[in-house]
């Protein structure tokens, strides 16, 4: 299959990653071969198969509720690349 | 010779050596061989303060199993107060603030972690040649992959480095460098070891294993390891067996199933001959071998190759330049961060997974790629759950060939999915699995390269798998043979 | 031609829990900026979600509530999104299979009217950060003490037809939760947030016109602004002959009016798949009995007994069920008065609300008890104090002077019964008064209440008042 460049560029939009024009084809083209060997699973029998999300048929173990975690904004803030007054920061948005 | 974990631990307590000589000695070993590039970290201070305090509990005559035994984490493991990487320019500078679990549980036990393992970025890969931090050698030749994404970890345990290495296997990133490095690889059932702390790629797919000489080693490592960690809500609440003890059990009368499916087309016709061959070993101690089909196996690969990058896109959506690793120099709005962030931050084939992931997931696709991969899935392990009504075990070869040339693959993504082929399945129906030693595959060049046989049992049967392997490298040397440094 | 407004609520809910919902960080408000941001609510590398059981059990309270559909098996979903206060770059809820579904909650009008609103379901999920666009002047600031706090999202069907139908709507459920003890309901903190989703059609139309969402509404006052300016604006654009654009709006208070959010132009695509790292919710019935055992007797069916139990009128019953403490102080009153409830919500309704109000308290706070208030209210009824004089005694009690009994032996306002002293004062009025006296013998019947008065205040208003009466009534005629 191919897939065509604005689909491209939409996908890497959502995956919030760069594409310029010169390397956009052959991300195209890649992108359409892996598309090309996952969508062998089109020609499956696979209509009515209940899919599989978990390894295990396991339920949701539940923690009971209590406040077992510090805060630790210091050591936490000392990894960010840019923090101001406590607070995380990044270029402004408009709200 | 390298000795394995049994022959150190029998030293340390007959004090014919420390911790810390164990210790020097691996990361002297590391130095000499940096020409393998198996490390991204090598941490002196943080390895002698551990074998201090295995030295002191050796003394005092109460050690745990693997007090002092020197070792390496995959650069997947958050490490406290260590650089943790995933090979990755995101986190080239990222220290984390609290440890694994693995990383708990080992350093519990005073095991002594020598540094950091270098991997394909983010675990994807089948060749470490997807690292930041650059390609690792194979240990047999030079000119060839390691195989991936435990590639520094394979490398290291196989020249002799360190009796053994953590690892991570999400497609058979543990197995199939085991297989291309001769050593033994454990991926244990999906939910036995805790992922806390461990770098997501995968989720429903990611476990923690172990690389190391043998099965018997393998053992004791996967005893320090499993348990149920309520830090992690896929984690198993349910005991894990003496893995130690239950080496003793032979194969007699076992039945193992040989895959058709994974002698099939694109498997070298050497490495074929190379397994059958082991299996008649096995054999001769008592097992039955019985030919079975797993019939949707040729699902396997597209299956993977939605649900992996699908949950990887959403995984590594977190690494935003906001709160940790990588941001790009003077960002001029919030798009701009994130874009150029996560373009300089990652590398190609992290950027293709999460592109494909991204499609896959996203609206008019979802159903026919993730849900249909998910319904794929289902099928998939239930004809492993079917098989296991006939048999013990599962057994086919690891790879489908011998370690392939650097540089060999890294055009095609597609011939680099292949490398996966007979370990993927086993990822998403949360089998343990193990890669054992088989043989040597003499190829044109005249170097012999190692040839992996994968075990398969159904889930939490570890000890019936590591019995099986265990008795084999009893039986056979191939395991003991070493790479000419 | 008209028009008929067609509107649904999307209600954020705080489920009142002590940490977050999959992280052990503290979910208090007012801490230092980032001070309550976990390994897990920053997203760090490695770390994962671990489901908070009181969440889980408030969302199921609801749903019982509501009479809804509680799903034994549910799914958490991965909501994926690029923003700064969302930091593992997907939100964790819950899409195709919520937790409640098919719920119905009656909802009574100011008029009186009841109407029935559908809740089409209610799901667990996490909040986000929260960004500070104001605080710098090239950056947003970002706090996650806020981030993974536990929040139910309780969706209506679009079946709110005015601005005060979804208001009153949400009156409903802002007491119903708290009512409960699931969510404080403090609208200013966030813990109680409300969108709305607002279109126009023309009456009688079948299909619903393009709506629009507007957000961050944060008074049950500006909900209601707001639902109308959009819901003119609306009718304006479609008799202009423009087409609705379905899109983010924000209410501006000052100005009164919707405006598009920026920075939401792109098509959003939320990916959404069930969260790998949380397997199914598996809700068993025995759950679910557990949960409906502790369940309180609901507002509405406490109101329903005060009218039909207790006789009280609907105006009284539905007030003293605008909030449980209220109803429940009453029920405290009236356990120490038997038969005696219409009395007892006066109190409540009346005096001890007005000292509420003056002083803005919460009935929680009262400083009268409702064993003590009742206290009072026995001595009136036992004749000890006239009405009059009780009021004065409660606000003595409401100063900290002590309960009834003390207050009106200390002050000595045991009311007058003796008839001795009761006649004395009523001839020394008459005495007081010759020409009002002749007056009211010559037939001027409103003079009773004067000399009554007179008496009374001769009394120190201790005086029995039927005494008074029946005295100068006597006296009419001459001797």
């Amino acid at each position: 299959m191919s897939i065509d460049a604005a689909t491209v560029a939409r996908i890497a939009w959502l995956a919030r990653l760069p594409l310029d024009a010169q390397t956009l084809p052959q991300t195209a083209s890649e992108l359409a071969r892996v598309l090309d060997l996952v969508g062998q699973l089109a020609a499956a029998p696979l209509d009515g198969v209940e899919p599989m999300a978990h390894p295990h048929a396991q339920a949701l173990a539940w923690r009971a509720d209590g406040v077992i975690e510090s805060g630790r904004a210091d050591a936490l803030l000392a990894l960010a690349p840019d923090t101001r007054a406590g607070l995380y920061a990044v270029p402004r948005v408009i709200g | 010779m390298a000795s394995g974990i049994a022959q150190l631990a029998q030293d340390l307590r007959a004090r014919k050596t420390t911790a810390t000589e164990l210790a020097l000695a691996a990361l002297a070993r590391a130095r000499a061989r940096a020409d393998l590039n198996a490390f991204i970290t090598l941490d002196e201070n943080a390895a002698l303060a551990v074998a201090q305090r295995a030295d002191a509990a050796l003394a005092a005559g109460k050690a745990p199993a693997l007090a002092g035994i020197p070792f390496v984490h995959k650069d997947i493991f958050c490490t406290k107060g260590i650089r943790t990487t995933c090979a990755s320019r995101m986190l080239e500078n990222f220290v984390p603030p609290y440890d694994a679990a693995v990383v708990e549980k080992l350093s519990a036990g005073n095991a002594v972690p020598i540094g950091k393992a270098n991997m394909d970025e983010f675990a994807m890969g089948s060749s470490n040649e997807n690292s930041h931090f650059g390609v690792v050698r194979n240990p047999w030749d030079a000119t060839r992959v390691p195989g991936g994404s435990s590639g520094g970890s394979a490398a290291a345990v196989a020249s002799g480095i360190v009796p053994f290495a953590t690892g991570t296997d999400t497609g058979g990133s543990v197995r199939q460098p085991a297989a291309f490095c001769g050593i033994t690889g454990l991926k244990p059932t999906y939910g036995r070891v805790s992922r806390y702390g461990m770098i997501a790629y995968a989720s429903s797919l990611d476990c923690a294993g172990v690389l190391a000489r043998s099965a018997a080693d393998c053992a004791q490592v996967l005893a320090a390891l499993a348990g149920h960690d309520v830090r992690d809500a896929t984690s198993v609440d349910r005991m894990a067996d003496d893995y130690v003890a239950a080496l003793s059990t032979t194969p007699q009368g076992i039945k193992i199933g040989v895959v058709r499916e994974y002698f099939g087309a694109g498997v070298d016709t050497g490495v074929a001959a190379v397994v059958r061959t082991a299996l008649r070993e096995l054999e001769k101690l008592g097992a039955i071998l019985v030919d079975i089909s797993l019939a949707h196996a040729p699902l396997a690969i597209p299956a993977y190759y939605v649900i992996a990058p699908a949950e990887a896109s959403s995984n590594l959506a977190r690494y935003d330049g906001v709160r940790y690793g990588h941001r790009c120099a003077d960002p001029q709005s919030l798009e701009d961060l994130y874009t150029r962030s996560r373009g300089e931050g990652f590398g190609a084939e992290v950027k293709r997974r999460i592109l494909v992931g991204t499609y896959a997931l996203s609206a008019g696709y979802y159903d026919a790629y993730y849900l249909r991969a998910q319904r794929a899935r289902r099928l998939i392990a239930n004809d492993f759950s079917e098989a296991f009504t006939q048999v013990d075990l599962i057994a086919g070869p690891t790879a489908p060939t011998v370690a392939f040339r650097l540089g060999e693959k890294t055009s095609d993504p597609l011939a680099m999915y292949a490398a996966d082929v007979n370990t993927v399945a086993v990822n998403l129906a949360g089998l343990p699995a193990i890669s054992i030693p088989a043989g040597f595959s003499p190829i044109q060049s005249g170097v012999k390269l190692p040839v992996g046989l994968q075990l398969i049992a159904p889930a939490f049967a570890e000890s019936r798998l590591l019995a099986a392997a265990h008795h084999f490298q009893l039986a056979t040397d191939w395991h003991l043979r070493e790479p000419s440094a | 031609m008209t028009w008929q407004p067609v509107i649904g609520l999307e209600i954020h809910a705080q489920l009142s829990t002590a940490s977050k919902l999959f992280s052990g960080a503290s979910t208090a408000h007012g801490a230092e900026p980032n001070a309550q941001a976990s390994l897990v609510d920053v997203a760090m590398p490695g770390t994962l979600p671990v489901p908070n059981r009181a969440a889980l059990d408030k969302a199921i309270v609801f749903g019982l509530a509501v009479n809804a559909t509680i799903a034994r098996h549910s799914v958490f979903a991965r909501k994926n999104y690029f923003y700064p206060d969302l930091p593992k770059g997907y939100q964790i809820s819950q899409y195709e299979l919520p937790i409640v579904s098919a719920g119905a909650l009656a909802v009574r009008l100011e008029n009186g009217r009841v109407i029935d609103v559908e809740i089409q379901r209610a799901h667990l999920e996490e909040d986000a950060g929260k960004s500070l666009h104001d605080v710098f002047h090239a950056a947003t600031g970002l706090d996650f003490n806020r981030a993974g706090v536990p929040l139910l999202e309780i969706v209506s069907a679009p079946v709110l037809h005015s601005a005060q139908e979804a208001v009153a709507y949400l009156r409903t459920v802002h007491t119903l939760v708290r009512w409960l003890g699931i969510c404080d309901g403090n609208m200013a903190e966030g813990s109680f947030r409300c969108d709305a989703n607002v279109s126009v059609r023309r009456v009688g139309a079948e299909k619903l016109g393009t709506r629009t969402e507007i957000k961050n509404v944060n008074s049950f006052r500006f909900v209601e602004k707001a639902i109308e300016y959009e819901i003119e604006r609306q009718i304006r654009a479609l008799e202009n002959g423009e087409t609705i654009v379905q899109e983010t709006r924000l209410y501006d208070a000052a100005a009164h009016r919707t405006l598009p959010m920026r920075g939401k132009e792109d098509a959003d695509d939320y990916r959404y798949f069930p969260d790998p790292d949380l397997p199914p919710l598996a809700v068993s019935d025995a759950d679910i009995a557990a949960v409906h055992a502790a369940l309180p007797e609901l507002p509405d069916a406490r109101r329903k007994r005060y009218i039909e139990g207790l006789g009280l009128p609907d105006s009284d019953a539905t007030q003293l069920c605008a909030d449980k403490a209220t109803a429940d102080y009453f029920e405290a009153m009236l356990g120490a008065l038997p038969g005696q409830a219409k009395t007892c919500a006066n109190w409540v309704l009346g005096e001890l609300a007005a000292a509420l109000n003056a002083e803005n308290l919460a009935i929680e706070s009262a400083r009268v008890s409702a064993s003590s208030l009742a206290g009072l209210v026995a001595r009136i009824a036992d004749g000890t104090i006239s009405g009059r004089i009780s009021k004065d005694v409660f606000a003595a009690m409401w100063a900290g002077k002590g309960d009834a009994d003390a207050i009106i032996g200390a002050r000595g306002l045991q009311q007058i019964s003796d008839t001795g002293a009761l006649a004395a004062a009523v001839d020394a009025v008459i005495a007081e008064f010759p020409k009002q006296l002749a007056d009211y013998r010559a037939g001027n019947e409103k003079l009773l209440q004067f000399f009554v008065g007179q008496a009374m205040k001769r009394l120190r208003g201790q005086g029995n008042p039927e005494q008074l009466n029946a005295l100068l009534r006597d006296k009419r005629r001459s001797d």
